[in-house]
């Protein structure tokens, strides 16, 4: 039912708009956790009305979301929180109520420009454009405006989240295949970043990306 | 299946290195794989590789990119066995995870260039960003995990960009009517005449955009400085040499649907938009510049400006883009390959420490010479050729402005890159400094890429030739 | 005729009973809810009336400081609260003040008792009750807005400013699915509901250091019959604001009846519990922090605003 996809998408914008006011970086992982969660929904009451193969299709991509972004993902983030030990991200660029309010121009340019675009063919549920939009965006926003290494993979992960809502509005043309290869290169980004993180925590003192702008003409 | 395998031998290569501890054992699987694969990717050209499916086939502009990947990729094998032997006396190098690595690498770059299905294409993009990163802080300094960071960050939020492009492009095609749905390239060019334009429009914009990053174009470049010039000289060779341009394969393949759907003229606005900015920005930072590895790092930037300018121009010009990337590359290679020569004798990275390199290390001053004079544009030498052929189109198609400001930038390049290169060929070395052996291996590969080079600015193999044309006609050349 | 005017006169009568005999039950509902996760036994249920009767019969002192408006603000503050308790449908048929409008008039009256209140702490000439009432300034600024676009969210797709209305266009079929920005407002009035009555994570009202007071700081000086009109009063706001919350959750018509009176107080215990839970398991917020967590409702509540547009648009 359109409908209820309307509802996970709402309280995806919630979860993005509380992932980018809260400063607790543990907080935000575990927010990124429900994304991955709702993100599983999608594709189940998306398909809803459709037919068994359909079902036994977005059945399959709602699986393997779950296992990943709700699961595994959120998990190699733990561990590498743990393992810096870093919880708290210190006053970020841009103060947390300019944060917010540029959440909430975002989400309105998001919904702007869904509105002058041409209708996605299908039957797709009229907030999901604009849900992804503003999805990729705040995911940029939180790239851009946060120093913890961390918090810019979470940013980067609100990022794919969106996009990956946009492609649900083609999950019955795309081949199984296909989105779980998508997840996947997504899940050895994660696993690629932490080892990163992880080197980086060895060799510097601590773990703002603003101490790596060393190199510069 | 061949296709498969042409991807799946060096990642399983790579695979197989990692049970051995011996970096020699390393070295001869990666010597093996690479030449198993250039035989291939040569053989392809006489008989032809049944595609798989709808996902993998190869069509010329793949086939052109992945031959010049293998080349690429194998001279970079043989510069690599004495690189990695004298990198196993450092204690802060890392050599057990270098060939695995570079392996998946080229197997990555593989599924690039011989893809026919967006998403795959797409994968294989974000799999060469994943599989390159650990390359780049293969000495582990501070500043070589900057890079890598930069690297990850930036290149992933622009595949992802990309990602939602190839979305948008799934969008317009599904527009066209009830099972149309296919991001096969094939099913793509046939349905563009009926997508929907707005967005096929933004699908273009945001691949772009997001492909655009990986290939280095203002002002999204950022990344490339730092990544070019911290990573080992055999990796930045590939990364300049091979990536960029698989990059552009992937920018490429949006714009032949634009192209067949008939909007060709926002597209080539919007390459020479870049174009001009890349070209213009790198050259700015070339002026002045102090580290001889960024140096050659902006000239990538410059060269991929060039590579977008002469797409947007159209015609003749796309001809001169085509012969452009394969004189890039093989020059490019060829340069890090000697700065990776320079860096060993010397130590050190900043132009003003390094005097006298045609005393100390003559073969590799002469080659040095040779490959500054052939990318910065010099007559005889292969890539003034090209962009003597983007220029002369240039004012044909009365575009006068353009043509002068290409001029002029280059210039400014050259200019820059001269006022770099050359205190630091000639002179004397300084007096302390120990002789210095070149190893054989060490200079065979950028010796053949500078001759190949020379040979291409002075005469163009008719097959070779052919292959441009037709490649350039799939991208908007016309009359060739 | 007669049959009609009558059950309207009852509903009435049921009404202003349930306003103002019910209000402290709530607040004796959350205290026994966190001294349950507490692990203690609590107050008893009836404590809050028993406290307000003590608290009647007892004398007040005024200081010589204070003026008339520190003498009437109690008084005008509770009953500015029954006038808003008198505008909102309890259940029992239509609200006896209800028309066109009284959604604003509601927000407004409540105004009317935080000025008073206010005013009374600022007369006090006391720099700490001073200090509680620019927080209270300063908050209800922020919490207005987002009160009024969730309310907002509820009153456009009905095409009605007034409660009644709003409420009978809820679409009780297909609850969850047909309008998720109702979950929206609901989130958000639970939010202003905390905030409005100095709950966990905005105040702690068990709190004794008055630097971290924002609404008990206000009646530092208030005694005896003052303290009892603002201890009742504080219960009745409550029992507002659980109101709507509970008639956006379950389908309680205005047509009236005994059943959704019962429903109603339900729902508001409900509510209770449902912030005894919050406070026991959040710490209070700091203070810098509160004008964004009521910013941020108000962008949530926004949010929800303009999907409800794009939706109704597409």
């Amino acid at each position: 039912m359109a409908n209820q996809a309307d509802l996970i998408l709402l309280l995806l914008i919630m979860v993005d708009l509380f992932m980018l006011a809260t400063t607790r970086i543990a907080a935000a992982v575990r927010a990124s956790a429900v994304q991955g969660l709702l993100l599983a929904l999608l594709p189940l009451a998306l398909s809803a009305h459709g037919s068994t193969s359909h079902l036994a299709h977005a059945g399959l991509i709602s699986g393997g979301t779950l296992a990943l972004k709700a699961i595994l993902i959120p998990w190699l983030l733990m561990r590498a929180l743990h393992k810096v030990a870093i919880y708290r991200e210190v006053e970020p660029f841009v103060s947390q109520h300019i944060s917010l309010l540029l959440g909430a121009v975002v989400v309105g340019v998001a919904f702007w420009s869904s509105a002058h675009l041409p209708a996605l063919p299908g039957n797709a549920p009229a907030l999901l454009v604009p849900v992804s939009l503003a999805t990729v965006l705040i995911g940029f926003l939180i790239i851009v405006t946060r120093k913890k290494m961390i918090t810019q993979v979470v940013g980067y992960l609100v990022m794919e989240n969106g996009i990956f809502v946009f492609g649900m509005s083609l999950a019955r043309e795309m081949p199984v295949v296909v989105e779980f290869g998508i997840l996947l290169d997504v899940l050895v980004g994660v696993f690629v970043f932490g080892i990163v993180i992880y080197q980086i925590s060895a060799a510097f003192d601590h773990m703002d990306a603003d101490v790596l702008s060393e190199l510069k003409d | 299946m061949t296709l498969l395998l042409l991807t799946l031998a060096p990642a399983l290569g790579g695979l197989l290195a990692l049970a051995f501890k011996d970096v020699r054992a390393h070295l001869g699987i990666l010597l093996a794989v690479s030449s198993l694969h250039l035989a291939t990717a040569w053989a392809l050209w006489f008989v032809a590789a049944p595609p798989l499916g709808d996902l993998l086939a190869l069509d010329l502009p793949g086939h052109l990119f992945l031959t010049i990947t293998s080349v690429l990729f194998f001279g970079v094998a043989l510069y690599a066995i004495p690189y990695v032997l004298h990198a196993t006396h450092d204690p802060k190098a890392a050599p057990r995870i270098f060939v695995p690595c570079l392996l998946w690498f080229l197997a990555a770059m593989t599924l690039v260039t011989t893809s026919q299905h967006l998403a795959v294409m797409w994968a294989g993009v974000e799999a060469t960003t994943l599989a390159s990163a650990p390359l780049i802080y293969f000495y582990r300094r501070k500043a070589a995990l900057e890079a890598t960071w930069k690297y990850l960050v930036i290149c992933s939020v622009g595949i992802a960009l990309a990602l939602l492009g190839t979305f948008f492009l799934g969008n317009a095609v599904a527009g066209v009517g009830e099972g149309a749905a296919s991001l096969n390239l094939v099913d793509l060019l046939r349905l563009a005449p009926h997508m929907t334009r707005a967005w096929l429009k933004l699908a273009f914009i945001m691949a772009l955009i997001g492909y655009g990053t990986k290939m280095g174009l203002a002002p999204m470049h950022t990344w490339l400085p730092d990544t070019h010039s911290q990573a080992p000289s055999p990796v930045s060779a590939l990364l300049s040499g091979a990536l960029l341009n698989c990059a552009f394969l992937g920018v490429l393949r949006f714009y032949q649907v634009v192209l067949a759907a008939g909007d060709a003229e926002f597209a080539k606005t919007l390459f020479l938009v870049f174009g001009f900015a890349s070209i213009g920005i790198a050259a700015a930072f070339m002026v002045g510049q102090r580290d001889y590895k960024r140096l050659f790092a902006y000239s990538s930037v410059e060269n991929m400006g060039v590579l977008a300018v002469g797409v947007g121009l159209g015609g003749a010009a796309t001809f001169g883009a085509m012969l452009h990337a394969v004189n890039h590359s093989l020059c490019k290679g060829a340069l890090f390959l000697l700065a990776g020569n320079v860096l060993r004798a010397y130590g050190t990275t900043t132009a003003a420490d390094v005097r006298g390199v045609l005393r100390r290390l003559p073969f590799t001053g002469v080659l040095l010479t040779a490959g500054f004079l052939a990318i910065g544009g010099a007559p005889p030498f292969g890539p003034f050729m090209s962009e003597f052929v983007i220029f002369q189109s240039a004012t044909q198609g009365s575009q006068l402005v353009l043509a002068v400001l290409f001029i002029v930038l280059l210039a400014i390049a050259f200019l820059g890159m001269a006022n770099v290169l050359l205190p630091m060929l000639q002179g004397e070395a300084p007096a302390d400094s120990p002789p210095s052996h070149e190893p054989i291996l060490s200079l065979v590969t950028p010796l053949v890429l500078c001759i190949a080079v020379l040979i291409l600015g002075v005469y163009i193999p008719q097959p070779l030739s052919d292959v441009l044309h037709q490649t350039a006609e799939l991208f908007g050349g016309a009359h060739g | 005729m007669a049959a009609t005017r009558r059950r309207t006169v009852i509903g009435h009568f049921v009404h202003v009973l349930v306003l103002v005999l019910f209000p402290p039950l709530l607040l004796g509902v959350i205290g026994k809810t966190k001294a349950w996760f507490a692990g203690r036994k609590g107050p008893p249920l009836l404590q809050p009336y028993l406290d307000v009767w003590k608290l009647l019969h007892k004398g007040a002192v005024y200081s010589r400081t204070t003026t008339w408006v520190f003498r009437v603000a109690p008084a005008i503050s509770l009953g500015a609260l029954w006038t808003a308790g008198l505008l909102l449908p309890l259940g029992a048929g239509p609200a006896p003040l209800a028309f066109n409008g009284d959604v604003i008039a509601f927000a407004y009256v409540l105004a009317l008792s935080r000025f008073f209140t206010m005013a009374a702490a600022l007369d006090t000439g006391s720099s700490f009750e001073g200090m509680g009432a620019s927080r209270e300034a300063a908050f209800a600024a922020l919490a207005e807005p987002a009160l009024f676009i969730a309310l907002a969210i509820i009153c456009i797709p009905a095409a009605s400013v007034s409660f009644g209305g709003a409420f009978a266009a809820l679409p009780w079929t297909d609850w969850g699915a047909a309008h998720p920005d109702i979950l929206v407002a609901v989130l958000v009035i639970f939010l202003v509901l905390l905030a409005e009555n100095s709950r966990i994570p905005v105040d702690d009202p068990t709190t004794h250091l008055e630097l971290t007071m924002i609404h008990e700081v206000m009646v530092l000086d208030d005694g005896g019959p003052d303290l009892a009109f603002i201890l009742y009063g504080s219960s009745v706001k409550m029992f507002l604001f659980a109101a709507i919350v509970t008639e956006l959750v379950l389908p309680i018509s205005s047509g009236g009846s005994w059943l959704g009176v019962l429903a109603l107080c339900g729902g508001t215990l409900a509510v209770a519990v449902l912030v005894g839970m919050v406070e026991s398991s959040m710490a209070r917020l700091r203070l810098v922090r509160v004008p964004q967590l009521l910013v941020g409702a108000a962008v949530v509540a926004a949010v929800g605003l303009v999907a409800l547009f794009f939706r109704g648009q597409s």
